[in-house]
């Protein structure tokens, strides 16, 4: 699929970075992307005291994550008092099962779909397809990419990586329309097109980015309003919430949704803000006639339980993706994750386990942009380092252990330093030229495939220093 | 004032760029404090740490503890080394009996140019050098222990030097440690990016206040580069002061 990046080769981060890499295209796009949401973002929170903002979310979402049974319990009963159908799912498998039951029953034919994240966890789409069921993605990138076959590249906008000639060539190959690529002109296509699909759905389907504990409703956020049509159209509207999604209270809310919108648009507000507080009740004039709410762990009470309880505190802004110096260049596509990015390297080993992904934790060059942009302020570099001492543990290869063992020993002590140094400097004498060394052993070749390494200097600072030459006498 | 630091060098400045340390030491005796050098002195013990291996980490800290003790300011010519101590040695020492030392030194631990403007309030070095540069700011000065105002503002006092800011100068240049050996292609695909926002401030001199960047983006020019040289900006302080 012309530019798609799903499915690049490679088992491992390397290898599918590598093959992104080598199409410059895909970096230039992306890091453009992201460097108007960052300026967007910037520009959103301009005046604010953002620092305290973050302090206030955070604290939120520890307070509510901390005590997560007795606030989930509290949604539940208030959902269930007001007609709500909940059921919660250990894993992805039972997840999937509640919707098949719920669109079996319907004898649903097609389904339309909000942007969600837990729906890509728990693979939905395949499995209602397979059951025979249509599911049409109704976010606009969403679509994009699911007309492509490939899953979300970012978890805000999922198609961010394509240019709109590609757009409007997806358009072309799918719908068989000409059309000019003009975002206006491509969007109201699309707009039209799904119009008829809301309207003919048997059930709609949805994320929630707020679960509300005092009221037992849901708060979705969207720019385009599918959140709604599909909460509200569609005779039956099936929710899927992380069950980390929590929130106390509308008060909470008021702090919570500028943090997101702000960090993951850079709008002050999004367009829509849909609460959902059950199926139509008798007085009302539309909405849904049942409402699902499935509420899915796959993993995440075993993270409540450990030292790394705080990515549980994620409000799936993507803002550490808008920041990664890492992500702007290969995109979600690398990580091969359906988390990518910093918060997609914490998250896959954690949910999905380290033999798996044991490889994305060391995706990044700890810079920490990702710490000092989450709204929330997970501290995303620091699980990071957590994560490799976990991989180290279960994986690491014997040879880098056993190099990591030996260096700490002979650098504890001055004197094998010391000879060491003495070591190196013999050693180079067949690879330096001018303090410089451009080609040398495995593992430093990895380094010097596309950059020249420093060579051992003649006399090292402490040699100079005992001499005399590092001022130690004050010269 | 403090009468008298000790200067960790870092492995690195140690063994491959030794200049670096001497114009920290010469910069520090002309802001009129004494300096040591402790022997015991080797790596901070960051690499085993950043690469999942926290024992062999606290093992190189051990050594690191040991050698300065006492009460003297330590002072790295490395944002990145000093954040290793000031921020990372509590966290790896939580819990362990040598605690107490590792939060005591993280705390008159000090990056070379924050000791200079914040602790010695050094307004300017001054002295003259011709020429236009660009700082990089090292990720781990920058995001955790507040740096980049303390260099830019040194670098400011030098007659004849042109201070350009390049675009996205806060952002990682792509070294990151056993990074910029285990993706070594995403590394140089960020070095090239980084180098390339330096050139086009039309800057001859790329500064940082860490020789891992350095090492990295000067590892990089001299296989492709702009005509940029890269520099410590202890080194490019000192050559400006005289101090050489």
């Amino acid at each position: 699929m012309n530019g798609g990046t799903a499915g690049v080769p490679g088992r491992t981060f390397e290898q599918r970075a590598g093959a992104l890499l080598a199409r410059p295209e895909v970096g230039r796009n992306l890091a453009a992307a992201m460097d108007r949401s960052v300026a967007l973002r910037d520009a959103a929170f301009r005046g604010v005291d953002l620092e305290a903002l973050r302090a206030a979310g955070e604290a939120i979402r520890a307070h509510t994550v901390a005590d997560l049974a007795r606030y989930l319990e509290q949604w539940a009963e208030e959902a269930e008092a007001r007609g709500t159908t909940v059921r919660f799912a250990a894993d992805a498998a039972e997840a999937v099962a509640h919707v098949r039951e719920v669109v079996a029953r319907r004898g649903a034919r097609l389904v339309v779909k909000a942007k969600s994240m837990v729906s890509e966890e728990i693979g939905l789409n395949r499995a209602l397809a397979e059951g025979g069921v249509e599911v049409v993605e109704t976010d606009l990138g969403e679509h994009i990419q699911q007309l492509a076959g490939e899953p979300p590249v970012h978890l805000l906008v999922p198609a961010i990586h394509r240019s709109r000639a590609e757009v409007r060539d997806l358009f072309a190959r799918s719908y068989g329309v000409d059309l000019p690529d003009e975002p206006e002109r491509l969007t109201r296509f699309a707009r039209e097109r799904l119009r008829e699909r809301f309207l003919a759905a048997d059930v709609g389907i949805t994320g929630a980015n707020f679960a509300i504990a005092e009221t037992g409703s849901l708060a979705i956020v969207t720019n385009e309003g599918n959140g709604r049509m599909c909460a509200s159209l569609p005779p039956v509207h099936v929710a899927l919430v992380g069950m980390e999604r929590v929130v106390p209270s509308f008060r909470e809310l008021a702090v919570l949704l500028p943090l997101l919108t702000g960090s993951a648009t850079g709008q002050r507000a999004s367009t829509y803000v849909t609460v959902v507080g059950g199926p139509r009740g008798p007085h009302d004039p539309d909405g849904p006639e049942e409402l699902h709410v499935v509420v899915v762990d796959n993993g995440r009470s075993r993270i409540l339980g450990s030292r790394y309880r705080s990515v549980l505190h994620c409000i799936r802004c993507g803002a550490c993706q808008n920041v990664c110096p890492v992500f702007r260049h290969v995109g979600g596509h690398a990580y091969g994750a359906v988390y990518g990015g910093p918060i997609g390297a914490v998250l896959a080993p954690l949910l999905e386990g380290v033999e798996r992904w044991g490889d994305l934790p060391f995706a990044s060059s700890l810079c920490a942009a990702c710490t000092d942009v989450c709204p929330v302020r997970i501290p995303l570099h620091e699980h990071l380092i957590a994560l490799r001492a976990d991989v180290a543990a279960a994986r690491a290869g014997a040879l880098e252990r056993s190099a990591f063992r030996w260096w700490a020993r002979a650098w504890s002590a001055p004197r094998p330093y010391r000879l060491l140094a003495t070591a190196l400097r013999l050693a180079q004498v067949p690879l330096a030229r001018g303090g410089r060394i451009r080609r040398a052993p495995f593992p430093l070749s990895r380094w010097t495939r596309d950059r020249d390494l420093p060579a051992v200097a003649r006399r090292t600072f402490r040699e100079r220093w005992r001499r005399g030459e590092g001022g130690a006498d004050g010269a | 004032m403090p009468a008298n630091v000790s200067l960790f060098v870092t492995c690195l400045v140690d063994l491959c760029y030794p200049e670096v340390g001497r114009a920290a030491a010469a910069l520090l005796r002309d802001a009129g404090v004494s300096v040591s050098f402790r022997e015991g002195q080797t790596c901070c013990g960051q690499p085993a740490y950043t690469a999942g291996f926290p024992l062999e980490a606290r093992r190189m800290a051990r050594r690191i503890l040991d050698a300065f003790r006492g009460g003297d300011p330590v002072v790295v010519p490395s944002g990145s080394c000093a954040a290793m101590i000031r921020c990372s040695y509590p966290t790896l020492f939580r819990g362990e009996p040598e605690e107490r030392p590792a939060r005591q030194l993280a705390g008159r631990t000090h990056e070379l140019s924050a000791f200079l403007v914040d602790v010695l309030g050094l307004e300017r070095i001054g002295g003259r050098l011709e020429a236009r540069a660009t700082y990089h700011d090292g990720c781990h000065g920058l995001r955790e222990l507040g740096l980049g105002r303390q260099g830019r503002r040194l670098l400011a006092g030098i007659e004849g030097l042109e201070l350009v800011e390049m675009e996205r100068a806060d952002a990682c240049c792509g070294f990151g440690g056993t990074f910029s050996v285990r993706l070594p292609g995403l590394a140089t695909t960020m070095a090239d990016e980084k180098l390339a926002h330096a050139a086009r401030t039309g800057a001859t001199l790329l500064v940082s206040g860490d020789a891992g960047c350095l090492m990295h983006l000067g590892g990089r020019l001299s296989r492709t580069g702009p005509a940029l040289r890269p520099a410590h900006l202890a080194e490019v302080l000192a050559e400006a002061g005289g101090l050489g």
